[in-house]
């Protein structure tokens, strides 16, 4: 019976812990699937934590939460795109800046309005996401949920195919007089919107508010997971939830020594998803191979 | 649109960096405006702090030691075409290599131990970047993402080694016990103290001397030696460069391994010159900010000194601002930083444009 019950729980940590993994691997799959690389996810989910965190202290409810931050997310997300897409910049130095602009604008900001260290004042009662089916809330099964639709629009749709034509080859889809800077732009938003959903779970859903750092690297984790579900849908379900129940167990087995190996280090459990995606980079166990065009601005005069 | 830009070298070297950091600025001043601070004062105290007194100007070239290293590794990269965000992970490992040296080779002579804790930091910094880089020419990963990862390692490797093996014994923080007195890099200030020279006391050393002279010898094997026409050709053209016989695979780890080293310059100031001790998360950012800064000096050891400075000035005047103005913290200078970085960096074409517009573009007056 108890270890029944330490499985189950461990089974519903690994749930609560995947889940903003999981908005930001669809994220980032989103966009790169559309051929623009996005360093910045971690970037986008700690904006959304904060202006979720902030504004349902302010309105006193968590969908307005939501509300703002999807909208915070989706301003660093375009502000990605206008660097990426029009200016043709280089994407990853863009998502570095988002990440350095979110971490210290969050700080400086929340330090500014509430005084304490950054982090915003706790969220109570309907400032919070409840649970609403087995303990877990609405946001979990929405993102759930975006596994099957992602999957689904990026398969079967027309819209989904010219999207990944796009992050394939985009000569192909500006001659069949599709516009590229349009396809790119909708699916960098949609990434904004995903990390807003992620974010927002951080801080209204796992947590009762926001705290600096809050993210602590989930964002780059996720770049992880979808390295390691090889820029897919389901599998990216799979990955999160790999990496999830990896956090789970490396809390759960704090100073807790296993039978026959002994007190394993929490640091080497941490260690596994950046280990994991080392080596899938380096073509050691199935290669992974990225979007023919992620990462390179289109030049029509090409 | 695409056609190649075809403005002055003075307008690319000096002007389009100083209109991207002007232009930062603003939106910095914005953000200031925003939390409901004066942009005008805070300038008055960020100069005031960082340049307004001895100690505080002591502080600023501490602080600026630091960039010089970070920026220079990052720059020494993209001479390479390779993008090399880990020197966070690279200048812990750099202090690993100082701890595991200096509290081990205590028995040397004295003199041998600064030295051997600088080696050691670079060959710690340089293995590090070593793995990324050859992975990268060799199995093709992504330098970008293996160099994130790298970070991350180096972070939970540093959590278990100081939590379990390297912490002094009886103490609660993660750190190491004291490094042996001949290791510390001397202060600028005890050390001119000895020439009769009285200056206000500051973190500041004789590291500083080190990144100079680091500053110059990527000088020389950038833009003086064979090696470096090699980086900067597979750089500039790796198409070109392997017709021409020169190896990417060679270039790319000797890149990075330089790279790594030159991060690991980090650890000696803040370890060597300053802490005296290894403990945890003593990068703070420097090797992120060390990304702006190769940015805006254009890779150009001279352009890294100059914004490794200006920085600095930021630094120590966050410090003191955040002092005077508890609404503002140190976070500002990341703000400032990540702007720098997305104006320097990714929206550089921008502001290229907008300057070769206003050169072009022929006063009213004159044409009338």
């Amino acid at each position: 019976m108890d270890a029944l019950s330490s499985v189950l729980v461990v089974l519903d940590s690994t749930l609560r812990l995947s889940i903003p993994l999981l908005c930001a691997c669809l994220a980032g799959l989103w966009s790169e699937r559309s051929g623009v690389v996005d360093i910045g996810l971690e970037g986008k989910l700690l904006a959304a934590a904060f202006a979720a965190g902030a504004a349902a202290h302010l309105t006193g409810s968590a969908w307005m939460g939501l509300l703002a931050g999807i909208g915070a997310s989706v301003a660093l997300a375009l502000v990605h795109g206008f660097a990426s897409i029009t200016q043709r910049g280089n994407q990853i130095v863009s998502g570095v800046a988002i990440n350095m602009l979110a971490a210290g604008l969050t700080a400086t900001i929340g330090n500014a309005w509430y005084g304490q260290g950054g982090r915003t004042p706790p969220l109570e009662g309907a400032g919070r996401f409840e649970g609403v089916l087995l303990g877990h809330s609405a946001l979990v099964y929405i993102a759930l949920a975006m596994v099957p639709v992602t999957a689904f629009v990026l398969a079967r749709t027309r819209f989904g195919l010219r999207l990944r034509a796009v992050g394939e080859k985009p000569a192909a889809v500006d001659t069949a007089g599709i516009s590229v800077t349009a396809l790119r732009y909708a699916a960098v938003v949609v990434a904004g919107v995903l990390c807003g959903l992620g974010g927002t779970y951080l801080a209204a859903a796992l947590s009762a508010g926001f705290l600096p750092g809050m993210t602590a690297g989930r964002g780059f984790i996720a770049l992880a997971a979808l390295i390691f579900a090889k820029w897919r849908a389901w599998p990216a379900l799979g990955a999160c939830l790999l990496f999830g129940f990896l956090e789970a167990m490396s809390i759960r087995l704090q100073g807790v020594p296993l039978p026959g190996i002994g007190e394993v280090p929490v640091q080497a459990i941490q260690a596994m998803p950046y280990v994991i995606t080392v080596l899938l980079l380096a073509g050691f166990g199935g290669r992974a191979i990225p979007p023919r065009a992620a990462g390179v601005p289109y030049v029509k005069e090409r | 649109m695409s056609a190649p830009l075809t403005i002055p070298r003075w307008a690319d070297v000096v002007l389009v960096p100083l209109v991207s950091v002007a232009s930062a600025f603003l939106v910095a001043g914005l953000v200031v405006l925003f939390i409901g601070e004066d942009p005008l004062s805070v300038t008055r105290i960020l100069l005031q702090g960082s340049l307004g007194s001895g100690e505080g100007l002591g502080f600023t070239l501490f602080y600026a030691t630091n960039f010089i290293f970070t920026g220079l590794a990052v720059a020494v990269a993209f001479h390479a075409g390779l993008f090399n965000i880990g020197g966070e992970g690279q200048a812990t490992l750099g202090g690993l290599g100082i701890a595991l040296a200096l509290l081990n080779l205590g028995f040397l002579p004295g003199f041998l131990l600064i030295p051997v804790g600088i080696l050691a930091a670079a060959a710690f910094g340089a293995a590090w970047a070593f793995v990324p880089g050859y992975l990268q020419a060799r199995r093709g990963s992504h330098i970008v993402i293996t160099t994130i990862m790298f970070n991350w390692l180096a972070t939970v490797l540093m959590v278990y080694l100081l939590g379990n093996v390297l912490r002094e014994t009886g103490s609660m923080s993660l750190e190491t016990r004291a490094f042996p007195e001949a290791s510390h890099v001397p202060a600028l200030h005890e050390f001119l103290g000895l020439f009769g020279v009285a200056i206000p006391t500051s973190q500041l050393n004789l590291t500083l001397l080190v990144a100079l002279a680091a500053c110059v010898a990527v000088w020389l094997l950038i833009y003086r030696s064979r090696l470096g026409f090699a980086i900067r050709t597979v750089g500039a053209n790796p198409t070109a460069a392997a017709y021409a016989g020169i190896s990417a695979t060679r270039v790319t780890v000797i890149a990075m391994s330089v790279s790594g080293a030159l991060a690991g310059g980090l650890a000696v100031n803040e370890l060597m010159g300053y802490q005296h001790r290894l403990l945890l998360d003593f990068t703070a950012g420097y090797g992120f900010i060390g990304i702006a800064v190769a940015l805006m000096g254009r890779a150009h050891p001279v352009g890294i000194v100059f914004a490794s400075i200006l920085f600095g000035m930021l630094y120590q005047g966050g410090a003191e601002l955040a002092f005077e103005k508890p609404a503002i913290t140190r976070d500002m200078i990341v703000v400032i930083g990540g702007v720098l970085i997305l104006f320097a960096g990714a929206l550089d074409g921008l502001f290229r444009r907008l300057v070769a517009g206003a050169l072009t573009r022929r006063p009213r007056a004159v044409e009338a």
